[in-house]
């Protein structure tokens, strides 16, 4: 019998296959079935000391629709961060407010941090360049929908593969299910070494390559990332990189690819993804954000114990 | 009789078998330069299984564990080798341990652990060639980003 009750969900490395493929089908009960009241009386605290948009958005709708309610920030000016608190305090408080935490932090650990100071469940929801494994459960979510199932897939990942923390926490889940990944990246922007090492250790099979071209016909999934300009220390560096990935109805067209191919983006786009894709019918990004909802009210209904 | 390379010592204790390039930082985590004691350093030595190898001999002092666990991840190979009497009573290899804690820095500058005061954790995910992830960030360290406190 698998329970998430309290479990706090910080890495898709704590997640087992039986408990990720479990999430899987309470996310889809949760978009088959309304369970308006089931979280009536929880509040869920929104600590966001990052920017983000759909990520919160989707976290606020989700708890919303089950009847809890959502207090929180989404600006580091408004905290006791600026007056030098701590992590550690201000989440030692802020648990007194609330039945779970949901935190979006600039520093790679703050939730593992968090999880570790109080005694109720933390989300992470993006911590530095780290992981996000909420996205990873809607991004795996999104895979299943197009595929009707997650096993012996090939998957390409492109774009900024060093700095894409969704494309580091979904390589890590893809690993329990015998896929074949390829990396697509400039040289500058490969996948960290850690996660090509435990990729190693866990028997994984990959490549890495510069060009699309080189992979294209094998691929199931393509999963795109953004170049993120905010991790870049030195604008010039970001300079040097921004623009040598662009996707378009155009370039998919002369490239060999398999019909049923889907293209999957966690969002936002910059210019990686030309907009002539999104009527084509490897577009499959807006129903994978759509599936946020579903993925992450299974979330929060497992963490909190009220789906068993 | 074998010629030593580096003299012996009565009472103390004798790390041997430390990898040649970790010599002067098994030296630095042993704060020798400020011990009162007889310090003995040699390096560049011959070792049938390391090639080059250092070696540290210190009359009258014995070791703490967390100087053998500090030792054990930048000399795995090290002996330790307690001395009484001009004669080796104890003679062990330093073990790898499971968990690190407070005396090792994660290298990832933007780790919540170099950012807030807190102690700094780790898991030793393989002891050969030794591999360490962060509790925090994950990011995985080998023997040459390993900084010691």
């Amino acid at each position: 019998m698998i329970s998430l009750k309290d479990k706090d969900i910080i890495s898709i490395l704590d997640f087992t296959k039986e408990e990720i493929l479990y999430i899987l089908e309470i996310s889809a009960r949760m978009e088959r079935e309304t369970c308006p009241d089931i979280l009536n009386g929880k509040i869920l605290a929104n600590l966001f000391f990052e920017p983000s948009t759909r990520t919160r958005l989707s976290f606020e709708a989700a708890m919303k629709r089950m009847g809890g309610q959502v207090i929180g920030f989404d600006e580091l000016g408004t905290t006791s961060t600026v007056k030098g608190e701590s992590l550690r305090d201000s989440v030692k408080i802020i648990e007194g407010y609330c039945d779970i935490i949901v935190l979006r932090h600039f520093l790679e650990g703050a939730s593992r941090l968090t999880a570790d100071s109080v005694s109720i469940p933390v989300v992470n929801a993006g911590d530095g360049a780290s992981q996000h494994p909420t996205q990873t459960f809607v991004d795996l979510y999104a895979i299943m929908k197009a595929k009707g199932d997650i096993e012996n897939l090939s998957v390409g990942f492109l774009g900024d593969l060093k700095y894409g923390r969704t494309a580091h926490s979904l390589a890590y889940a893809l690993s329990h299910f015998n896929a074949d990944m390829c990396f697509i990246s400039p040289p500058s922007l490969r996948m960290p070494k850690d996660y090509i090492e435990e990729l190693e250790i866990r028997d994984v099979s990959f490549q890495e390559v510069d060009s699309i071209s080189e992979v294209s016909e094998k691929l199931d999934i393509l999963y795109c990332t953004r170049i993120q300009k905010e991790r870049f220390a030195e604008p010039v560096e970001y300079e040097k990189v921004r623009g040598l990935y662009k996707l378009s109805k155009s370039i998919m067209d002369e490239l060999e690819i398999k019909d049923d191919l889907k293209i999957l983006h966690p969002l936002p786009r910059v210019e990686e993804m030309d907009e002539s894709l999104d009527a084509t019918e490897y577009a499959m990004y807006f129903q994978q954000a759509h599936s946020g909802i579903p993925v992450r009210e299974a979330l929060l209904a497992l963490v909190l114990g009220v789906i068993k | 009789m074998k010629k030593l390379e580096v003299s012996a010592i009565e009472e103390g204790t004798v790390i041997d078998q430390i990898a040649n390039k970790s010599t002067f930082k098994v030296a630095n985590i042993l704060n020798t330069q400020k011990l009162e004691q007889v310090v003995l350093i040699g390096f560049n030595l011959s070792s049938k299984k390391l090639g080059k190898k250092g070696i540290i001999k210190i009359g009258g002092r014995l070791l703490t564990q967390e100087e053998v666990n500090k030792i054990s991840l930048i000399a795995p190979d090290a002996t330790v080798n307690i001395i009484k009497d001009s004669e080796v009573v104890k003679k062990f290899t330093v073990d790898i341990p499971d968990s690190i804690e407070e005396f090792m820095k994660c290298f990832n500058p933007n780790c919540v652990s170099n950012n807030q005061k807190i102690i700094s954790k780790f898991h030793v995910i393989n002891k050969d060639p030794i591999r360490i992830r962060c509790h925090y960030c994950e990011r995985h360290m080998g023997v040459d980003d390993i900084e010691l406190v």
